[in-house]
């Protein structure tokens, strides 16, 4: 199995499956309501000009997550 | 961009909760749904109302309604905010709650994206186990087809247990099925949507029979109890507010709920645990149900879009693409505004001599006759010349950006830059609303849902010139910086120059937003998640007819509500002459002073504090005292113009800084009101007026130093 890694780490084109959120309140609140729980798939699908944020596919819909926040989410790259 | 007469100025109001039905059978149905599905698409088709629209999440940020009726039965159609969950962390999410639980709607009608059903669903059967009655709304389907894409609608009714209608939202015999549902009293509540697992369910029972009923509302004890338990501050704020303080005072209800944590902490989990195991359940069952209802064959069903925002959000082509398309935009509003702006004004000054003859012959004074016909109507129909055409080519040309899904990808380019200044890439969303209407930007602000950074958007909003000031840059760009082009490069040139001054006002936001975030805003940048939507190919037609159609009816509004009384005042300014010396010459030599250090004079300064009410009626107001009172001079062609200014004495400068002080000033009194009401603070909206003037004060006073310095 694979080391677990944060979101950010995902390059573009990579997918991953998420483990666990280690932000809390609103914004753990916000991801998981966009699909960020535990077992589903993550595609990293392109990053803004300027670096960050980073644009995500989840469960068919593309999400503009930034870094900071992303650092926040464990995954495990397939 | 689309913005509609409803949706701005002072329509861009929350509507409220309550619902005034014509006939006791009237239903009352809520339209809810994620960010961007197309529930106001749907309201429209239904209602015939022209709520705004938009390819881009959070247009829609207060409730609107709609009334439609079909053979005997009448259906009140509310389009609540979209969100992606009911558990309140914004300010559309608590709207959006706020009216299930307390707007007592017959029904809810839970409009679906069918290309990202599974994140849909979440909603639904949130949906689901909040109201008495839940029908699933498919939406986009075609899309969905043309993505390979198959949602099976049976299928996922099966799954729920509760009706799906396939539609699509633009056509309204497709909707029909849905509004005979909605007739039909086969209405029953809906299952049980998600089981939480014996421990949560556990607790859920131990408190459920200690709920009092809660009095005028449909609330399921069910979904009451679980909010209790997860301790939801906001939620509990409202009900007290609409059940009253005593309803959860109740001992016996306080000692269950005590009695059911205490189980749920002795199996570890606490109120942050809890939250967690409920929005997952959630997300679970929704992607179970999806797995049942949709086919995914092809795993690049998003590959054109991807391709899309490669050249859209790429590191080298963003920004270069962006700037672009921007001065296209204008391009294309200047050279194909001129002639239909000539047109115009020619047919409608054309009508003041008959106008005077029906005047005399109605024996009206003389005096009655020039205040109607050279003040009134002359500023009427200058307004109504100078500004129409633009806007009714800018605004469809916009709104066929923004339905393409263009505008999330500006906030996604430009959040970068802006949590660079403390603040956040949906400002940019603002700003781009701020372009119709600096009121419509204000309220459109509430995306943002840091109150913070919201602020430091309300702020900053009149940066971006509206509806009301573009034909004045337009003009005076055209007429004083384009110098011997002519024909095509004229317009290029224009569109250039007015691109370089959108830029400079997009420089200076960023520059007062950061100011702004280390002195009197101060703060951290917070989260940010911002949905970027499928292309759409827009629908040209009917956005060209519906946005032309919309653009031209505000403006004319506009005109005949600030206009026309403007052209009154401004006509008794110019005639009331106390010993022999006109009023407005009067004020304007008083003013003078100050306006000569700011670059222009004494009469455009007061043109400015004239058209406070409306930013459109500055250059009339200053021509009218320019011709030295009696009345405003005919709009004839850009040449006459150009003189009749020059002979005035402006020069370069002139024209220069009253460009920058239109993009620099204190915001029209509609939008202060608008900055009052979202702010709930004289500070604020005190703020509002002195950033801007200060700002335009500085740079005007900065180049008038410099032409003083190199001439």
């Amino acid at each position: 199995m694979n080391v677990p890694k944060s979101l950010n780490a995902l390059t573009v084109g990579g997918r991953g499956r998420v483990l666990s959120l280690s932000s809390s309140g609103r914004m753990r609140r916000r991801l998981m309501d966009l699909g960020l729980i535990p077992g589903v798939k993550i595609d990293c699908v392109g990053r803004s000009p300027l670096g960050d944020p980073a644009a995500y596919s989840v469960l068919g819909a593309v999400i503009a997550i930034r870094d900071c926040d992303a650092q926040t989410v464990l995954i495990e790259i397939e | 961009m689309g913005l509609t007469h409803s949706s701005t100025g002072r329509g861009a109001v929350d509507t409220g909760l309550t619902i005034e039905k014509r006939n006791p059978s009237d239903l009352a149905v809520a339209l809810a749904g994620n960010p961007n599905v197309g529930k106001s698409t749907l309201f429209n088709t239904l209602t015939g109302l022209h709520q705004h629209t938009g390819n881009w999440p959070g247009k829609t940020v207060t409730n609107a309604q709609g009334y439609v009726r079909v053979g005997d039965r009448g259906y009140h159609f509310v389009d609540i905010p979209g969100t992606y969950s009911l558990l309140a962390q914004s300010a559309e999410e608590e709207t959006a709650r706020n009216y299930l639980c307390f707007g007592s709607p017959d029904a809810v009608v839970v409009v679906c994206d069918a290309t990202c059903l599974t994140r849909n669903l979440n909603l639904v059967l949130q949906a689901m186990e909040i109201s008495k009655r839940c029908i699933v709304c498919l939406n986009m389907m075609e899309e969905a087809r043309r993505k390979h894409i198959t949602v099976l609608p049976e299928k996922l009714s099966e799954a729920l247990g509760i009706p799906v209608i396939a539609c699509n939202a633009r056509k309204k015999k497709t909707l029909y099925p849905l509004l005979d549902l909605l007739a039909s009293d086969a209405g029953t509540p809906p299952p049980q949507p998600v089981d939480y697992g014996e421990e949560i369910e556990g607790a859920i029972s131990r408190v459920v029979p200690y709920l009092p009923a809660p009095h005028g509302y449909h609330i399921p004890a069910r979904w009451l109890a679980l909010r209790l338990l997860s301790d939801d501050p906001s939620f509990r704020k409202e009900l007290v507010e609409q059940l009253g303080e005593n309803y959860l005072s109740e001992p016996a209800l306080l000692s269950a709920l005590q009695s059911a944590k205490e189980g749920l902490n002795k199996g570890g989990i606490d109120e942050e645990a809890l939250r967690d195991a409920l929005g997952e359940a959630v997300m679970r069952r929704a992607v179970e149900i999806a797995d049942v209802a949709v086919a995914h064959p092809s795993e690049d069903a998003h590959k054109r879009d991807r391709a899309i925002d490669r050249i859209l959000t790429g590191k080298v082509t963003a920004y270069p693409v962006m700037l672009l398309l921007l001065a296209l935009v204008f391009w294309i509003t200047i050279a194909g505004a001129n002639y239909p702006s000539a047109l115009l004004s020619r047919a409608l000054f054309a009508l003041e001599e008959p106008m005077t003859r029906l005047f005399t012959l109605w024996h009206f004074p003389l005096w009655l006759i020039q205040l109607l016909v050279t003040g009134v109507w002359r500023t009427l129909a200058w307004v109504v010349a100078v500004m129409l055409p633009p806007m009714a080519i800018f605004f469809p040309l916009f709104t066929l950006l923004e339905d393409a899904g263009f505008l999330p990808r500006i906030a996604y380019n430009l959040d970068r830059p802006f949590r660079a200044c403390h603040a956040c890439g949906k400002q940019a969303l603002t700003m781009c609303m701020g372009f119709g209407c600096n009121a419509a930007g204000v309220v459109g602000c509430r995306i943002i849902d840091s109150p913070r950074e919201r602020l430091l958007a309300i702020l900053t909003n009149v940066f971006v010139p509206c509806n009301g000031r573009f034909p004045t840059l337009i003009t005076i760009l055209t007429l004083f910086f384009v110098g011997s082009l002519t024909g095509i490069f004229a317009s290029l040139a224009s569109a250039l120059l007015l691109t370089a001054v959108i830029v400079l006002g997009v420089a200076v936001t960023f520059l007062v937003t950061r100011i702004l975030s280390v002195t009197c805003l101060r703060g951290v940048p917070s989260g940010f998640t911002l949905e970027l939507p499928p292309y759409r190919r827009p629908q040209v037609g009917q956005v060209l007819v519906r946005s032309v159609f919309d653009r031209t009816l505000f403006v004319l509004g506009r005109a005949a509500a600030v206009a026309a009384p403007a052209g009154l005042v401004i006509w008794l300014l110019g005639n009331l002459a106390p010993g022999g010396i006109p009023l407005i010459v009067r004020i304007s030599d008083f003013l003078d002073p100050v306006g000569r250090m700011l670059g222009m004079d004494g009469v455009l300064l007061l043109a400015f504090f004239l058209a406070f009410p409306a930013n459109e009626i500055l250059i009339p107001v200053a021509l009218m005292a320019y011709t030295a009172g009696p009345a405003l001079s005919e709009y004839a062609s850009n040449g006459e113009l150009h003189a009749l200014l020059l002979s005035a004495g402006w020069s370069r400068e002139t024209a220069l800084c009253l460009v920058l002080f239109s993009l620099f000033h204190f915001p029209c009194s509609t939008t202060l009101i608008t900055t009052y009401r979202e702010t709930k603070s004289v500070k604020w909206t005190a703020l509002a007026f002195l950033i801007p003037t200060v700002v335009g004060v500085l740079i005007c006073l900065a180049v008038h130093l410099l032409f003083r310095l190199f001439s």
